[in-house]
């Protein structure tokens, strides 16, 4: 297990928030003036749950 | 980098009595009208037949073969036909040491690419395999080769695609290979036609453009495990991928016809489905997927300013691994184009390769008849997903 | 009466933006009833339930958005939909105006948000593991706020996590403040030196808030999941947690909310507490726990008690567990409500929004009001005639929204309760902050108050009694909401244990509110 004791310090002065799902989460963050991006998330392949299940297999694949 | 204009016989080793077309595979019984009718005014070009019942004869004995330009290392806009006499460059990907081929552009109008089938089809392929091929092929070697990535990133800034809109690159071309072909030609008329020709063709450069994206994509087809695409083509009837990782397979699904629109008094009606292998020029990160480099496209695609050109551009960022290093996107803040097409990000968001493209007649001959955007079909990059984790299954 | 669909195909909306989109329909003149949402087989069989599922319903995908509208006339019900297309368009035109390209995929997030370093998740849970998962690959830590994550997945993420030196929060974490960043569900606090390790999230509100209340901060709290300190987990997230809040300089004493950690595990927390070098509270809530103190660390039983020990180990006090903040005024009301209850109300009803307040009360009243006297859907051993309900457990909120957002089941369950003519108390809980609903209070008085008049209606006095978890500075003010549940005839206690108690001394026999009320004035 790698070492937390420096966690805090890693996470630093500023929290980069990005959000996927329920917008209002993101809404509450900017209100906040913390930067969070909201992502414009659906389902994976379209919600096909055997094509989603391929996508998480090949997910560690490199693209090149 | 253009280095050569030869016989697609001597460049290509390709032989008599077959002819090359886009796309990935295609039986003649499945190939549409324009198609058909390229193919047979190729055969009768080459002298093989003496009128179109005998070049189609010819075809469904089998006595001529039909294959994908791109089993044979080149790339064909629309029909994409070649046969064993046409000239075409040939483009050197010097770092890889692998070439990529095409066709001197034939300019607008009655034109095979378009699937015409007349007289004048064949004096002007005539021409180009007697005069403009040979001259322009003792200019680019005379030139020691033309770097075509430096035109192509230079002509990005100047507001081209290098799909739809070619005129900066066609131009930058012109400039750069003129006084060679004033040193090479034997006397002036040859140059004025020559420089006529290329002067009149505001598309002239995409048969380039397409050699050089092939040239730099195809490497890839021997990355085992990637999930890249380095083929995007289509013929007029299916559309065909095919992936980094998985060799020379094509996943293929029906094609799609262009949105778009059209040159008065056509429409959508009259579209042909799209064709040709000018979507390689997409697979490397041009076309549609730098249309934020050229707004002056957006509207002819049916699409409003700028901003929906910056948001093609960023859609297309969704679906791709990196941005081009070279090729750079000055109304993005000099970002380099889109590019690596990941068949995962396609399949998870639904979001499929949009493609500018001009718009042929269904009926042979009619040439042009508008430019629009296509979507490639998701089925294609599903197909492939499927085939990825089945391979690294085995693996 | 006409029923009018729209389908909208991939065309995919969070549950919290579609509840938003159907309440606004049903304010629309004539209409009777109005459904949003994702077309998936969940939802249809809801939309069945309701005798909303029209043809085109039915033909929805798991991606298609729905809405279908029941008004009175077809026009009304044109004009509903109408609205439903302006108020869709109008969240669109307003995310372009500002010129902010939203991304499509995390990927294309971190490319576009430079030096990002926590995901929030709250997808839907059978795709949450996979986006966790690769937030995770790509060096971000992980807020899990969604549920239904299996616990082979959530052992495999937090494996990944704890390579990579990174933060797997949850699943099923609500709350939690990074850096002073409230984040999920979670109270307006300030900042100070009190760290937390949390496994549950209304948990760590009820004492974040308490502790804002006696002028203490939060310096961090990470939520760690309600399963993390079990055996197959093996509190993998709690004692990174608890390595990084004893490093943490801004940190002077911690807090660990949650479960008694299982037998295996049990051990290596404690030891971890220990050897921390600060002082510890430790808020176990279980039937087996011993409160009490042991070096630095002081284990309690109530979410109030880890508040007030952590308050008073800040300033060096000495600390004793009380009933009542403020005994007097407690008998006085106790007296009152007992007096007006009438013979045959002896049960108390707790219906909650707060799973882990609701499992707080059961602990709480169990003891007080019999072994095995109160039932509920939390465990609760036996069919006494107490109850305690989590509303927000899996199977009240399949297709429908938490509790903490949409109140109409929960003043379903009031209307109810309060007809049984053994109903004594009804024990409620609001919960505030960044997330809740914009008036949780108000949606549920006007139901506390008719509950109230219903029972005196019948010749029964009713007692309502409540408590709020929230602080002043949260959107929905603590001082307003109570103010709201008082004036519905509420009795509002400062704590959720409070609240319990003073339930149990209304309904339970006259000796414990006798023992719970003598003494320790």
């Amino acid at each position: 297990m790698a070492d937390y004791r420096d966690l805090f310090s890693r996470l630093g002065g500023e929290l980069r928030v990005i959000n996927l799902g329920l917008e209002s989460f993101a809404e509450t963050l900017e209100g906040l003036g913390v930067p969070v991006l909201h992502v414009q998330w659906t389902p994976p392949a379209g919600g096909d749950p055997e094509r989603a299940r391929l996508l998480s297999l090949l997910e560690d694949e490199d693209g090149v | 980098m253009a280095v050569d204009c030869v016989t697609a016989r001597e460049a290509l080793g390709l032989a008599d009595r077959t002819v090359l077309h886009s796309g990935p595979p295609l039986a003649w019984e499945r190939a549409c009208p324009p198609v058909r009718t390229a193919i047979l005014c190729a055969i009768r070009y080459e002298g093989w037949a003496a009128d179109d019942a005998g070049a189609q004869g010819l075809v469904e004995s089998g006595a001529v073969k039909l294959a994908p330009c791109h089993h044979s290392g080149a790339a064909g806009p629309m029909t994409g036909i070649v046969t064993a006499s046409m000239p075409v460059f040939v483009v050197e990907n010097r770092p890889r040491g692998n070439r990529a081929f095409a066709t001197i552009n034939e300019g607008l109008g009655k034109v095979l690419r378009f699937g015409a089938n007349d007289e004048s089809v064949v004096t002007r392929l005539r021409w180009l395999a007697r005069e403009a091929g040979p001259r322009l092929g003792a200019a680019l070697r005379a030139a020691g080769g033309l770097d075509l990535r430096a035109l192509m990133a230079q002509a990005l800034r100047m507001g081209d695609e290098m799909h739809q809109r070619n005129v900066a690159a066609s131009s930058l071309f012109a400039r750069a290979v003129m006084p060679h072909l004033a040193r090479t030609a034997p006397d002036t008329a040859a140059v004025a036609r020559l420089a006529e020709f290329i002067g009149a063709n505001d598309q002239f450069f995409l048969n380039l453009a397409m050699a050089a994206a092939k040239a730099s994509a195809d490497p890839c087809l021997d990355v085992a495990g990637a999930t890249m695409v380095a083929t995007m083509a289509r013929n007029g009837t299916d559309f065909g991928i095919r992936v980094a990782g998985l060799g020379p397979r094509w996943f293929t699904a029906p094609v799609n016809t262009p949105q778009g629109l059209y040159f008065p008094p056509y429409g959508a009606a009259d579209a042909n489905p799209d064709m040709g292998d000018s979507a390689i020029v997409e697979t490397v990160g041009l076309g549609a997927f730098a249309m934020a480099a050229a707004p002056a496209v957006v509207g002819f695609v049916g699409a409003g300013g700028l901003r929906d050109a910056v948001r093609i551009t960023e859609e297309m960022g969704e679906i791709t691994l990196g941005e081009h290093p070279h090729l750079r996107i000055p109304t993005l803040d000099d970002r380099g184009a889109p590019v690596g097409i990941d068949v995962r990000k396609v399949v998870e968001t639904g979001i499929t390769p949009l493609i500018n493209t001009g718009i042929a007649g269904h009926t042979p001959g009619t040439g042009q008849i508008g430019a629009g955007v296509v979507r490639a079909p998701l089925a294609c990059f599903e197909q492939a997903l499927d085939a990825l984790a089945a391979a690294r299954a085995r693996a | 009466m006409t029923m009018r669909t729209t389908l909208k195909r991939s065309y995919y909306q969070d549950s919290v933006a579609l509840m938003g989109l159907a309440r606004e329909l049903r304010t629309g003149a004539g209409v009777r009833e109005a459904a949003a949402l994702m077309g998936t087989p969940a939802n249809q069989t809801l939309m069945a339930d309701a005798g909303l599922l029209t043809e085109e319903a039915r033909a929805a995908g798991p991606n298609d958005l729905v809405i279908v509208v029941r008004a009175d006339s077809a026009a009304e019900a044109d004009t509903a939909l109408a609205r439903a297309e302006l108020l869709l368009t109008a969240r669109r035109t307003r995310v372009e105006a500002a010129g902010r390209r939203r991304p499509r995929t995390l990927d294309s997030a971190v490319r576009q948000l430079g030096g990002a370093n926590l995901a929030l998740i709250s997808v839907p849970g059978a795709f949450a593991a996979a986006e966790a998962r690769k937030a995770l690959r790509r060096g971000l830590h992980v807020m899990l706020f969604s549920d239904n994550v299996t616990l082979g997945d959530e052992i495999a993420l937090k494996r990944l996590a704890a390579e990579r030196g990174l933060l797997l929060m949850g699943p099923d974490c609500g709350t939690a403040y990074l850096g002073g960043v409230p984040l999920g569900f979670a109270n307006a606090v300030p900042r100070g030196r009190v760290g937390l390790v949390a496994a549950s999230g209304t948990g760590l509100q009820q004492v974040v808030t308490l502790l804002a209340a006696a002028g203490e901060g939060v310096s961090q709290a990470v939520g760690v999941g309600g399963r993390d300190m079990s055996e197959p987990v093996g509190a993998s997230m709690t004692l990174a947690a608890l390595d990084a809040l004893g490093a943490d300089p801004a940190t002077e004493l911690i807090v660990v909310v949650g479960k008694p950690p299982a037998r295996a595990v049990r051990a290596k927390v404690e030891e971890r507490l220990h050897a921390l070098g600060k002082p510890a509270v430790a808020a176990m809530l279980g039937r087996e726990v011993a409160p009490g103190t042991s070096g630095a660390l002081t284990t309690v039983a109530t979410l109030e008690d880890a508040a007030a020990a952590a308050v008073a180990g800040r300033r060096g006090r000495e600390w004793a567990p009380r009933a009542f903040s403020d005994p007097a005024a407690a008998r006085h009301r106790v007296k009152a409500f007992r007096a007006a209850r009438g013979p045959a109300g002896v049960a108390v009803r707790g219906l909650y929004a707060g799973g882990t307040l609701a499992y707080e009360a059961l602990l709480i009243l169990e003891p007080l009001l019999g072994a095995g006297s109160v039932g509920g859907n939390l465990g609760g051993h036996g069919g006494g005639s107490h109850r305690v309900l989590d509303l927000g457990a899996d199977e009240f909120t399949v297709g429908r929204a938490h509790p903490m957002l949409d109140a109409a089941l929960r003043i379903e369950e009031i209307a109810s309760a309060a007809k049984e003519p053994d109903t004594a108390v009804l024990l409620v809980d609001v919960v505030l902050g960044h997330g809740a609903a914009p008036d949780p209070a108000g949606d549920i008085a006007p139901a506390l108050e008719a509950a109230r008049r219903h029972a005196q209606a019948h010749g029964r006095g009713l007692a309502v009694v409540a408590s709020v978890v929230g602080t002043a500075a949260d959107p929905q003010g603590l001082a307003a909401q109570t103010a709201r549940l008082e004036a519905a005839g509420a009795w509002v206690l400062p704590s959720n244990a409070q609240a319990a108690r003073a339930a149990a001394c209304i309904a339970g026999e006259p000796r414990v509110a006798e023992a719970l009320l003598s003494g320790d004035a």
